[in-house]
């Protein structure tokens, strides 16, 4: 047990020192002396002058997503002391499983239902001009509202 | 045959060599053997593979000329001789190209984190050589047989995302950035189903240790409480935890697979890269080896992954056709020369190979054949698909399990 967690340990550092050997040892010294130029160490972003800090502002939706992700990677972890002790519980252990699984289940309902795990939420009213370009709404039928100018944070996914 | 009884045949190494430099040399000498004989050949030639087979599927050529040159008429003057070299039918383009990125320069923006955009690959790197190090290639060609090894893949193949996330976060780039993101949204969500998955052969097995898991599929096959197989034709591939609980594990296999290929974003699933919209995502800032060290750990983490796969629900290198042919030869009477080599280490490598392979090329035809998705239908495949059938899944074999035992 010593041994195998030992040889991970390694394992993982290796992986480093593999990388720092090809970038520091062997590459510094194949490398081609370059110079800074202020053109070169420009943003690449579509050749316009960049304004702004990459820094920005993300879109609320990312956080959502990882909270869902909590709930369900714990139930994930739940299950795995289960899974191995399964065959030797029986019944009983499957019946109370189910349960938990179900309880989930009626969670992940939820969250469906509420519109937390579509990209674009189906009850945002702002949202119906970008629900209609990706496909997912009729546009031959009436819309609640016409949508509002209010701007999108970056990372949105209208752009994809 | 284990690399403590190899290095006990060295004289003096019980005396006089201190036990934890044992520990650290019987630790060390595999990571090296994966690294040289496994990563990096499977790099070159997983690149060869996608290039040729893209170009083969595109009416190209692709590379097919590179081979290792040994000289060059002219040397002296310069480079533009005629060369004379090995012919490699374009094999020698991975090294060529491995030897013209080593020259590029290492560009670090200005503005970002420099110390976080300079370590992020060796964290990639370092999470692609860890899922090798609990992964079953033969008989005894593991090098950290873990008590927890299906949980341990699955949590060291997530330590990948946060060398992503540094990347994006580091580059002071608003491409690098909105990849990064993505790449943490879907391979958060689809670790949730792939673990799922990865449960049921767990549930079969009773065991996370993966020799458990492959020396389980050696044996009979109990479907839903009757035997069908036994464990003379269970070694022809029939004891797989693929078979098992019949229909059931045949969509366990394809929710986890779809979800590795999501995990390694991979196309369709190739949104934090994106080249029509985001240049190239998380690496638009990199350049030179720098970037192409992720790739060579994307291909290890393919072909690991793949691996992986078959060895939870193909058998591993334990049972399939090349083990069902040889029983059919005494093959245990075959003296292969080598006093420490078993039989089932060499027919095992083959075995393991042409799964993990055959699981490879499979991503590669995937990739140049589905168009990329859209980040809601990403999403909505994961949890609304993907999440409910793995439920079902875990629910199902915990039943055949029940009733098998």
């Amino acid at each position: 047990m010593q041994q195998d967690f030992l040889t991970i340990l390694i394992f993982m550092l290796f992986g480093g020192a593999f990388v720092l050997l090809n970038m520091v040892a062997i590459g510094r010294l194949l490398r081609a002396k370059t110079k800074y130029t202020e053109q070169k160490s420009t943003t690449y972003e579509c050749g316009e002058p960049t304004f702004g800090s990459a820094f920005v502002r993300f879109n609320i939706r990312f956080y959502v997503l990882a909270l869902v992700f909590v709930i369900f990677d714990v139930e994930v972890v739940f299950l795995f002391p289960w899974a191995v002790v399964l065959k030797d519980m029986g019944m009983l252990a499957l019946v109370e499983a189910a349960v938990f699984i179900v309880v989930l289940g009626v969670g992940l309902a939820y969250v469906w239902k509420k519109g937390d795990i579509d990209w674009i939420p189906l009850h945002d009213e702002r949202q119906v001009g970008a629900r209609a370009q990706l496909g997912d709404l009729d546009l031959a039928a009436p819309t609640p509202s016409s949508p509002s100018s209010v701007p999108e944070p970056v990372g949105a996914g209208s752009e994809g | 045959m284990s690399l403590n009884d190899l290095f006990g045949q060295i004289p003096g190494w019980g005396e006089y060599v201190p036990s934890f430099v044992q520990m650290l040399i019987i630790a060390f000498v595999p990571a090296l053997l994966v690294v040289l004989a496994v990563l990096t050949p499977v790099g070159i030639m997983g690149v060869y593979a996608e290039r040729r087979w893209s170009a083969f599927m595109q009416d190209r050529l692709g590379p097919n000329r590179v081979g290792l040159p040994i000289w060059f008429d002219g040397w002296q003057r310069d480079y533009t001789g005629k060369p004379w070299y090995i012919k490699l039918w374009g094999l020698g383009q991975g090294i060529a190209d491995g030897v013209k990125l080593l020259g590029k320069e290492d560009f670090v923006p200005p503005g970002g984190d420099a110390f976080l955009f300079l370590s992020a690959p060796l964290v990639v790197f370092a999470g692609a050589l860890g899922i090798f190090a609990a992964l079953p290639m033969s008989d005894g060609l593991i090098a950290a047989d873990v008590n927890v090894g299906v949980f341990y893949i699955l949590a060291v193949g997530a330590v990948e995302i946060i060398g992503v996330l540094m990347a994006g976060w580091a580059s002071n780039n608003k491409w690098s950035l909105l990849g990064a993101m993505r790449e943490v949204a879907q391979v958060v969500a689809y670790e949730i189903p792939m673990a799922m998955t990865a449960l049921c052969p767990v549930i079969l097995v009773g065991s996370l240790q993966m020799t458990e898991i492959i020396a389980f599929q050696q044996g009979g096959l109990n479907m839903w409480g009757i035997d069908v197989v036994g464990p003379e034709l269970a070694q022809w591939g029939l004891g797989w935890n693929l078979w098992r609980a019949f229909p059931v594990n045949v969509v366990a296999m394809v929710i986890f697979y779809i979800c590795v290929l999501a995990n390694l974003k991979r196309a369709p699933f190739d949104l934090p890269e994106a080249e029509s919209e985001l240049v190239s995502g998380f690496l638009t800032e990199y350049s030179g080896m720098r970037w192409s060290l992720f790739f060579l750990a994307e291909y290890g983490a393919m072909f690991a992954l793949s691996g992986i796969t078959a060895t939870l629900f193909l058998g591993g290198w334990g049972s399939g056709p090349v083990f069902g042919a040889l029983s059919l030869v005494p093959v245990e009477t075959i003296d292969l020369g080598v006093g420490m080599l078993k039989w089932t280490t060499v027919a095992g490598i083959a075995e393991f190979s042409w799964k993990t392979v055959l699981l490879m090329l499979l991503m590669i035809n995937i990739r140049w054949t589905l168009p990329r998705l859209r980040i809601d239908q990403v999403m909505s495949l994961c949890y609304k698909y993907f999440v409910p059938f793995a439920m079902g899944c875990i629910l199902l074999n915990g039943l055949a399990a029940v009733m098998g035992s």
